[in-house]
């Protein structure tokens, strides 16, 4: 191509950016800007997250009653199972152990899928990643809304079956929302450190569900942490009821089950909650941002 | 063209030597089920292939300087690292070594992958729209621009149906139509041009030459090299992932048809 002399002639390409003010393509912004971006793409976000939810059960004929009925057909057989059959309750009072059965297996259920969504946040939408400009935070951060918004769904079906077992709203059903929060919490940071993981090893979408399922044991969701442990070294109730899955459940049990009052939690339960909660919500948005500009790699 | 690019070239885009690797995963590496897999594992070979990781090489080397007002096509056979090179140069595949430097944040034209089949037609185009980073105002006042763009609803109310029950040529056209809807200040655009029956595709070259006017550069990938005398002035071949000539569109589009011997 026959360029005419200019005054740019001999200038390297990095001198040539510098003069016209050019950026580096596909840099990593800073962490403060980084966070208004993601501000700025709120909409994207929420619309993200609530078109997912509502693509899930498009397909079927009942539609969106499966957002109400797969929590219910859940607690069913965790009834059948560690209810009637291996009966877990130990004693427990059948109209404090379903209540204490249901919220826990709901409660842990959105940590749960929270992660497993978050593993393939990157790694299943690399095609988005490739074709578009988008803060990526949005989205580990969209997945975990939408199972906050799927969680929704089943509290509306976790009341229903708290007040058919005797318990009838008070104000202690208030404690929630911040509760609730908290997870939320916990999960988006949980579900972003996962995201970064899962996008240079996808084979962790295949590992995860065994390591879930490890912690979804641990946690006592089925059985009450002190009481089947009592045989046990203290410590061992200690750690496995300040982990963090424990604790939320912990709390959101102590909010809607009359039955089950604070001699069931362990001391400070709520700082622990947000402790867990600021930890690795600050933590989980951090370590995913550091890798940023990687993301589109795969 | 000619005249402006005499004086005042403002560059935009700076290619310096790009180099961009795939890793593809290949799910164990080469032939055989698992117990090909893990003898592999216990073979110990080099690390990259026992993590059943390849690399791929797509683009070696590129270097150039793209102008304001300039419009580029780029060309070459399949796989060759056309859209390899344009996704680099907007910074969503980060170059193995070398920098693109550019002026804004260029843009791809494209939002299939922000899509979702399972959901009405009026649903996407608000999705699409937010994926792009427009607002939400800004998606109201082009709604309807965009449904009358596709001319989706000309067979009948379609833009209120899931999009997976729509013909592929109009889904394509709905995708076109969405992607065009925001101004870029540097414009990229891979094969769109091909897209739905004769009127829609003259329809979008209109738009794209509307486009092209908005935007400070535009990037063209196309295999129809008239599509590509239309609209560009300068052209990039690129072969094998290196950049085999760069000039006028004429002189490099004759080359490349005497050498795919056409």
């Amino acid at each position: 191509m026959s360029v005419p002399p200019s005054p740019d002639e001999g200038l390297t390409p990095a001198q040539l950016a510098a003069k016209y003010h050019l950026s580096v393509s596909g840099a990593r912004p800073g962490l403060r800007e980084y966070v208004q971006q993601l501000w700025g793409r709120r909409h994207f976000i929420m619309a993200f997250s609530s078109a997912k939810l509502a693509a899930q059960y498009s397909q079927a004929k009942l539609g969106q009653l499966w957002q109400v009925a797969t929590p219910l057909l859940n607690a069913l057989v965790y009834f059948l199972i560690f209810g009637l059959i291996l009966d877990a309750g130990r004693g427990m009072d059948k109209k404090v152990y379903i209540p204490f059965l249901v919220t826990g297996i709901f409660v842990f259920t959105f940590t749960q899928s929270s992660v497993m969504a978050g593993v393939r946040a990157i790694s299943g939408n690399l095609g988005l990643v490739r074709a578009l400009h988008f803060p990526r935070a949005s989205l580990p951060i969209s997945f975990s809304l939408q199972q906050l918004q799927q969680l929704l769904y089943s509290m509306g079906v976790l009341l229903l079956i708290v007040m058919a077992f005797g318990n009838f709203p008070t104000w202690s059903w208030l404690l929630v929302i911040p509760a609730l929060v908290l997870q939320f919490m916990f999960n988006t940071g949980l579900a972003m450190i996962m995201a970064r993981m899962g996008s240079k090893t996808p084979d962790l979408a295949q590992l995860m569900p065994f390591i879930m399922r490890t912690w979804m044991y641990a946690s006592g969701v089925m059985f009450s942490i002190p009481v089947m442990l009592k045989d046990k070294p203290a410590w061992i109730a200690d750690i496995l009821q300040w982990n963090p899955a424990a604790v939320y459940m912990d709390l959101m049990r102590f909010a809607l089950i009359d039955g089950y009052g604070s001699e069931n939690l362990p001391p400070h339960v709520w700082a622990a909650a947000a402790a867990w909660a600021v930890l690795f919500g600050v933590l989980g948005f951090v370590y995913f941002w550091k890798s940023e500009e990687r993301y589109g790699r795969g | 063209m000619a005249e402006d690019n005499n004086k005042g070239r403002v560059p935009t885009v700076i290619a310096d030597d790009v180099h961009i690797v795939y890793r593809v995963n290949t799910g164990g590496g080469g032939k055989g089920g698992a117990t090909a897999a893990l003898n592999r594992i216990l073979r110990g070979k080099k690390v990259d292939e026992v993590r059943g990781v390849r690399k791929v090489h797509a683009v070696r080397g590129v270097s150039f300087t793209a102008y304001r007002g300039e419009a580029i096509g780029l060309i070459g056979s399949n796989g060759s690292g056309k859209s390899t090179l344009l996704r680099a140069i907007a910074g969503l595949l980060p170059a193995e070594s070398g920098k693109v430097y550019t002026d804004g944040q260029p843009s791809l034209l494209g939002v299939n992958a922000a899509l979702m089949n399972d959901l009405t037609g009026e649903r996407n185009v608000i999705l699409g729209g937010l994926a792009m980073g427009m607002s939400r105002e800004q998606i109201r006042e082009r709604y309807q621009g965009i449904v009358d763009f596709s001319g989706i609803n000309e067979k009948g109310d379609f833009i209120t149906l899931p999009m997976r029950t729509y013909s592929s040529g109009m889904a394509a056209r709905l995708r076109f139509s969405i992607a065009a809807a925001k101004d870029h200040d540097v414009l990229m655009i891979d094969e769109a041009l091909a897209t739905g029956d004769r009127k829609f595709q003259i329809r979008s070259e209109e738009r794209i030459r509307e486009l092209r006017k908005e935007a400070g550069t535009v990037f063209l990938v196309s295999h129809s090299n008239k599509s590509i005398r239309d609209t560009c002035d300068r052209v990039l071949w690129l072969e094998k992932g290196e950049l085999l000539m760069d000039g006028p569109t004429e002189e490099v589009v004759k080359a490349y048809e005497k050498e795919t011997g056409k």
